[in-house]
């Protein structure tokens, strides 16, 4: 099926559309449990585990990269129960002062890779920033998918991209980066472009599948992830392989976080709702997780004044 | 036309919040009937939960960057145009005090007029207190030292029980004129005049979240704002005379050194020059040192 543009294309093409308006109320329904007490204290646990703490801007330094290792490490200082983060995402040339500050804490460095955000630039670029990033040391690569490509239907290119990305993942050591493909939904247009993006990135060999750069706007929705979910677990139950999601952008609050860690138990089930299979792309989430967390804990309401900026 | 002519079907308003400029209901559902001064019904008002209260801090917590940064002329001007469009809606209020207060039209007119009149002194106290309550500090070197006030941020006001309107805009003008802002409770048997001049401040340039009205019970969320660490100062002139709810309070906000305005023993008398206190006790000093000659 993957061999030619032409039986991809009629594979992607046969695989059943999403009903728009059934998948955004069945978002929003799942947006109105009611999650409380201790199932809210083991949530926003969790979700504080599956932050990936991400800074991608222009103007990052080694300092706030270091700032924010110490923060995916230990969020709350004033709490040691408090989880560490799952990983911190940054720019590949931050990977070896991230890796440095982090040592052995077991926090993860994510690198966006393969000319991020636009993911506009010749393949051996792109390979070669992806070989740079796995050298300093990156855990994971976050890519881009080439969206001009995908447009146009030219589903064979993508997959290749893929294939040579996720070959470029791997270490001397015969280990391997894991590799997050990133679909930039909110350029896809349509639910059923997220589902066939999904099915390529999976069948192409991608750990994970990631919603968005956080460049673009609208980022991460809840719809958005529902179709991704579908389709990680459509995937498993065809082919046995288990595969990651990641929403990236746009999601601020805890009570944001609850309902898509709602969404991954009702879709795909608790095999799903573990760090290693699911993850948020976020910076100022994890500050709201902790103030909700304060509040769970001492009763009143926390302020921003009482966590660090980032 | 058909021969008889149904009667008019009645539009009733629904009385609600008013949180970051909008006019929501309370989270919660709930309300809870409001008489007017002899008993009878008036109106059912919304009854703010906790959550109501966080969200109100929220949006208060928003809008004191860009209230605080305002120049003072500009806050004037804001609380000017306020006076301006309650004068313009005075049968409206003539009638709420009435109700609510139980007053004459003589004593509903005062009180208004003072009402207007207050907003319009503390409008001309924007670009002043600096003046008052600044200083310049002579130092042993060679430096300007300059003492200026700042607002405190956050201030969560129980307004006065028994005066609605004349109580409410002498505590809550006050503490945004110098850049403040609020989480107000209106009083709990006579919240419909606070929410009369909510849809006064929507509708004259005072940006949404500088004044957050809340109605309902104070027990049910001033404890919550008291111990919210995102406030950082409290008011409880709404508590005269009850020293124990007061002290519950003050103590709660010990936790993150809210500046508290301590309940009076009596609700003071709204018809007296008010002075500069209330402004005062929403300030902080900042202080610069800049070196002279250079």
């Amino acid at each position: 099926m993957t061999a030619s543009d032409a039986s991809l294309r009629r594979f992607l093409h046969g695989l059943p559309g999403v009903d728009q308006v059934g998948c955004e109320a069945r978002a929003a329904g799942l947006g109105t449990r009611s999650i409380k007490t201790t199932a809210k204290a083991q949530a926003l646990d969790l979700a504080i585990r599956m932050v990936d703490l991400t800074t991608l801007e222009g103007m990052d330094t080694p300092g706030k990269v270091r700032a924010l290792a110490s923060k995916a490490m230990r969020p709350d200082p004033a709490d040691p129960t408090c989880p560490a983060a799952a990983a911190v995402c940054v720019y590949p040339d931050m990977v070896a002062t991230a890796k440095d500050a982090l040592g052995d804490s077991g926090v993860h460095v994510a690198a966006v890779a393969t000319a991020f955000p636009s993911g506009r630039a010749a393949l051996d670029i792109k390979l070669a920033d992806t070989r740079d990033a796995v050298e300093a040391g990156a855990d994971e690569i976050d890519m881009v998918i080439d969206r001009g490509a995908f447009l146009t239907g030219r589903y064979l290119q993508v997959f290749e991209e893929i294939v040579a990305v996720r070959e470029a993942c791997a270490r001397p050591d015969g280990t391997a980066a894991h590799l997050k493909v990133i679909f930039e939904t909110g350029e896809l247009q349509t639910y059923d472009n997220v589902r066939r993006a999904s099915w390529l990135a999976m069948m192409a060999g991608g750990d994970f599948i990631k919603t968005s750069t956080g460049k673009v706007q609208p980022a991460a929705t809840l719809p958005v992830t529902l179709v991704m979910l579908e389709a990680v677990r459509d995937f498993r139950a065809q082919t046995g392989r288990m595969v990651g999601v990641k929403p990236a952008g746009g999601i601020r609050t805890a009570k944001d976080a609850i309902k898509y860690l709602v969404m991954v138990n009702e879709v795909v089930g608790q095999d799903w709702l573990d760090p290693d299979w699911f993850r948020f792309g976020a910076s100022t989430l994890l500050n709201d997780l902790l103030m909700q967390r304060t509040k769970m804990t001492t009763g009143r309401y926390s302020g921003p004044d009482y966590f660090t900026l980032d | 036309m058909s021969p008889t002519t149904p009667a008019r079907a009645s539009v009733r308003k629904t009385w609600k919040l008013y949180i970051g400029g909008a006019f929501p209901r309370s989270e919660s559902g709930y309300s809870y009937v409001v008489n007017d001064a002899k008993g009878q019904f008036v109106a059912n008002a919304a009854m703010a939960s906790r959550k109501d209260a966080r969200d109100a801090v929220q949006a208060a917590r928003k809008a004191f960057g860009g209230w605080s940064s305002k120049t003072a002329y500009n806050r004037a001007q804001i609380l000017y145009r306020v006076a301006e469009v309650m004068e313009d809606r005075r049968p409206q209020f003539l009638d709420a005090v009435r109700q609510s207060e139980g007053l004459g039209s003589r004593q509903a007119t005062q009180v208004v007029d003072d009402a207007v009149d207050r907003l319009v002194w503390y409008a001309g106290w924007a670009d002043k207190i600096t003046q008052v309550v600044g200083s310049a500090n002579p130092v042993a070197g060679p430096y300007f030292n300059l003492s200026s006030p700042e607002p405190t941020g956050v201030v969560a006001v129980v307004a006065p029980q028994r005066s609605s309107l004349l109580g409410l805009v002498s505590v809550v003008a006050p503490a945004i004129v110098t850049g403040n802002t609020t989480v107000v409770l209106a009083s709990e048997e006579r919240p419909l005049p606070a929410i009369t001049f909510a849809e006064v401040l929507a509708t004259s340039d005072v940006p949404g979240g500088v004044v957050n009205v809340l109605t309902g019970p104070p027990a049910a969320t001033a404890p919550w704002l008291a111990e919210h660490m995102d406030v950082n100062a409290l008011d409880l002139t709404g508590l005269a005379g009850d020293d124990e709810a007061a002290a519950a309070l003050e103590a709660s906000a010990a936790e993150n050194l809210k500046r508290v305005l301590r309940a009076p023993a009596a609700e003071p008398d709204w018809e007296a020059d008010p002075g500069i206190d209330r402004m005062t006790a929403f300030l902080e000093t900042k202080t610069v040192w800049h070196p002279i000659g250079l």
